[in-house]
């Protein structure tokens, strides 16, 4: 049997698993609560590991395992980011949107300012944020499964987006947050699971020397010393001051994107109470934290396994580097089945992960849509549960369709840069919002709609005029050159202009009100009034 | 129970309570200074990767280097203050708020 077969039947056990799980979760979904939030039921615990199987996104997994194979330690830089940004999170941000929130970012937002603005610039962030991540996973799930399944055909890779698309759909508009957590964390635990696993065989194949490994990773790579350092792809002495404040700019969007991130905020309304929010981060930081690590094994052992060359033959940008390790490390230590059962493993983790990471996006994406837009902006409150949630599901349904045509659209093309813009979104429109609305007594409408378009525009016009878009060989439009901005990343720009114009905004209206003020403060901090779990 | 069953001025009023004003000076008096330090320990790290090539690429044992173990440190000190913050807030913030959530809910249930 060849690995390609395999990881199709392993696959599609996994999309039987987890569609019985979907369909049993929609029985258990009757109201807004359960279909926004879970019905809040949800442990800490498995909030945490679904907290990880949505943020570990097919471009931590298999884009760091590549960044790392192929340019060294330069990949780690990511997977700190990636980590250390939890902490803004755990501190400033989980309990207290659990506190005082609803469904979405946006009623944490809402809640003492004038309702509609407000909710109309969030609904407005969080699709954006959340199309840009969705559609740069579905047009990398075409070319990865392509390479992992031997699809090269542009039609079969189109088919291939059209399947993803449609499991997701199915998982969101079937069995809302429910099915979607459980879907979650089932691929937290296959991840996690076939990351320690080939972990340890590299390790084992090194007798379990670090030191051993990344000699030879340095050896192989035929960069020596230089690969165990950071300067080969981010910074690089060639690109000057003009890369290295990039770098910084990464580091700012990467480290501030987080906690900014709708999809992600939305987890934390899935459990009962603030305390079970911080323990499922705690849980969260745990998993993912000990991913990184294992990811950093991960790339310097198919660096030293594999081979940069071998790797840079199957994909440009190194996607592939994990599962090939994962094929080159079985073959050395249990044969050639060995390699070949542990690649289908591998490469059905991945799919996995993929599948994972898009239903969270899509659900938060339509959720926003039916609360704030919907329910909120254009009927001003005045639906039924029945109502918000059909127009929910439809909604996931018009954006799964949506991300599936652009996904097929956008096939072939340079999209990575999507998941650092949106961090760079996050970063500089909501989590301004954010911040001030919990912490800032004098913030108001006018602070709040200034900071998320400020920050959302600012972001998006630096990127349209950087080297990423138009002016360079990588670039989206390569024949093109409008480019005047120097930086890839707009965080280090975007992001203080974000803060700044919600400061500005918020200073020159006179709305404010000590008695809301008063109740967010209070509610956020002591628990008094929050939503409160349901089950039936 | 939910919010609209307390009015307003409930809040102001335990806004003004003694227990709930120490309650915010606890959360914000290490929540706060925390996440600055934290977040210099990591801009310090990104600076030296950028600026610092040298004394990151500098060899400590075996082929292990200081930027290798820079990062590690990076996520002991993820893993400590997320653990010292749950103990903090198990310890310092969660009774408090319990008291004056327990106090409230009881007077109008």
């Amino acid at each position: 049997m060849s690995h390609q077969t395999l990881s199709t039947i392993l696959f599609l056990l996994f999309v039987a698993g987890t569609l019985g799980i979907t369909f049993w979760a929609s029985r258990n979904t009757k109201d807004a609560t359960d279909y926004y939030a879970g019905g809040r039921s949800f442990s800490g615990v498995q909030n945490g590991l679904a907290i990880g199987g949505d943020y570990m996104s097919a471009a931590s997994f298999l884009g760091i395992a590549g960044i790392i194979a192929l340019s060294g330690y330069d990949g780690f830089l990511y997977s700190i980011g990636f980590l250390v940004a939890w902490l803004v999170a755990l501190l400033l941000v989980a309990e207290l949107m659990r506190n005082s929130g609803k469904f979405t970012m946006a009623d944490v937002l809402a809640f003492r300012m004038s309702p509609r603005p407000v909710r109309t610039a969030a609904g407005v962030s969080t699709i954006t944020v959340s199309i840009f991540y969705l559609l740069a996973q579905m047009v990398g799930a075409g070319a990865l499964v392509g390479l992992l399944l031997g699809v090269t055909s542009p039609t079969g890779k189109a088919l291939t987006i059209v399947g993803v698309g449609v499991l997701m759909i199915v998982y969101v508009v079937v069995g809302g947050m429910k099915g979607t957590t459980w879907v979650q964390i089932v691929k937290a635990v296959l991840l996690m699971g076939g990351a320690t696993l080939v972990t340890l065989l590299v390790l084992g194949h090194y007798g379990f020397n670090l030191s051993g490994l990344l000699g030879e990773a340095a050896t192989q790579s035929g960069k020596g010393a230089a690969f165990l350092e950071p300067g080969l792809k981010y910074g690089t002495e060639a690109q000057g001051l003009a890369g290295k404040i990039d770098l910084i700019s990464l580091g700012l969007a990467l480290v501030l994107g987080t906690a900014g991130l709708p999809h992600i905020l939305i987890r934390f309304y899935t459990v009962p109470t603030a305390k079970e929010a911080r323990k499922s981060v705690l849980w969260g930081i745990g998993i993912i934290g000990t991913f990184y690590l294992l990811t950093l094994v991960l790339g310097f052992g198919a660096a030293a396994l594999v081979g940069g060359k071998a790797i840079l033959a199957q994909d440009k940008a190194g996607n592939t580097a994990a599962p090939m390790l994962a094929e080159a490390v079985g073959k050395a230590i249990f044969g050639d089945v060995g390699g070949t059962i542990l690649l289908a493993v591998i490469a059905a983790v991945a799919f996995a992960t993929i599948l994972a990471v898009v239903a969270g996006l899509t659900l938060a994406s339509s959720s926003s849509f039916a609360h704030d837009l919907y329910a909120h902006v254009f009927k001003r409150g005045n639906v039924t549960d029945k109502e918000e949630i059909l127009v929910a599901r439809i909604s996931a349904f018009v954006i799964g369709a949506v991300a599936i045509g652009l996904g097929i659209l956008a096939q072939g093309q340079n999209v990575a840069f999507l998941v650092a813009l949106a961090f760079a979104v996050a970063a500089s429109g909501n989590l301004p919002a954010i911040l001030y609305s919990l912490f800032w007594k004098k913030f108001n409408t006018a602070g709040a709609v200034s900071a998320i378009y400020g920050g959302l525009a600012s972001a998006l016009i630096l990127v349209i005029f950087s080297p990423v878009v138009s002016g360079s060989a990588t670039a989206l439009f390569p024949g093109a050159n409008f480019a005047w901005f120097p930086l890839s990343n707009p965080g280090i720009v975007s992001i203080p202009i974000g803060f700044l114009a919600g400061f500005i905004g918020a200073r020159l209206s006179k709305e404010y009100s000590a008695e809301k003020y008063a109740e967010i403060e209070v509610r956020s901090l002591t628990g008094i009034g929050a939503e409160k779990s349901v089950s039936h | 129970m939910t919010a609209s069953q307390h009015d307003s001025s409930v809040y102001e009023e335990i806004q003004t309570d003694e227990r709930f004003q120490e309650l915010k000076r606890r959360f914000r008096a290490w929540a706060f200074p925390m996440t600055a330090a934290f977040l210099a320990w990591y801009l310090l790290y990104v600076v030296l990767s950028a600026w610092g090539r040298d004394f990151m690429g500098t060899k400590l044992f075996g082929n292990i280097n200081v930027a290798l173990i820079f990062g590690l440190l990076q996520f002991v000190s993820t893993f400590g203050i997320a653990w010292a913050y749950s103990r903090f807030a198990e310890k310092k913030l969660d009774p408090l708020a319990d008291e004056i959530r327990h106090e409230v809910e009881g007077k109008t249930e």
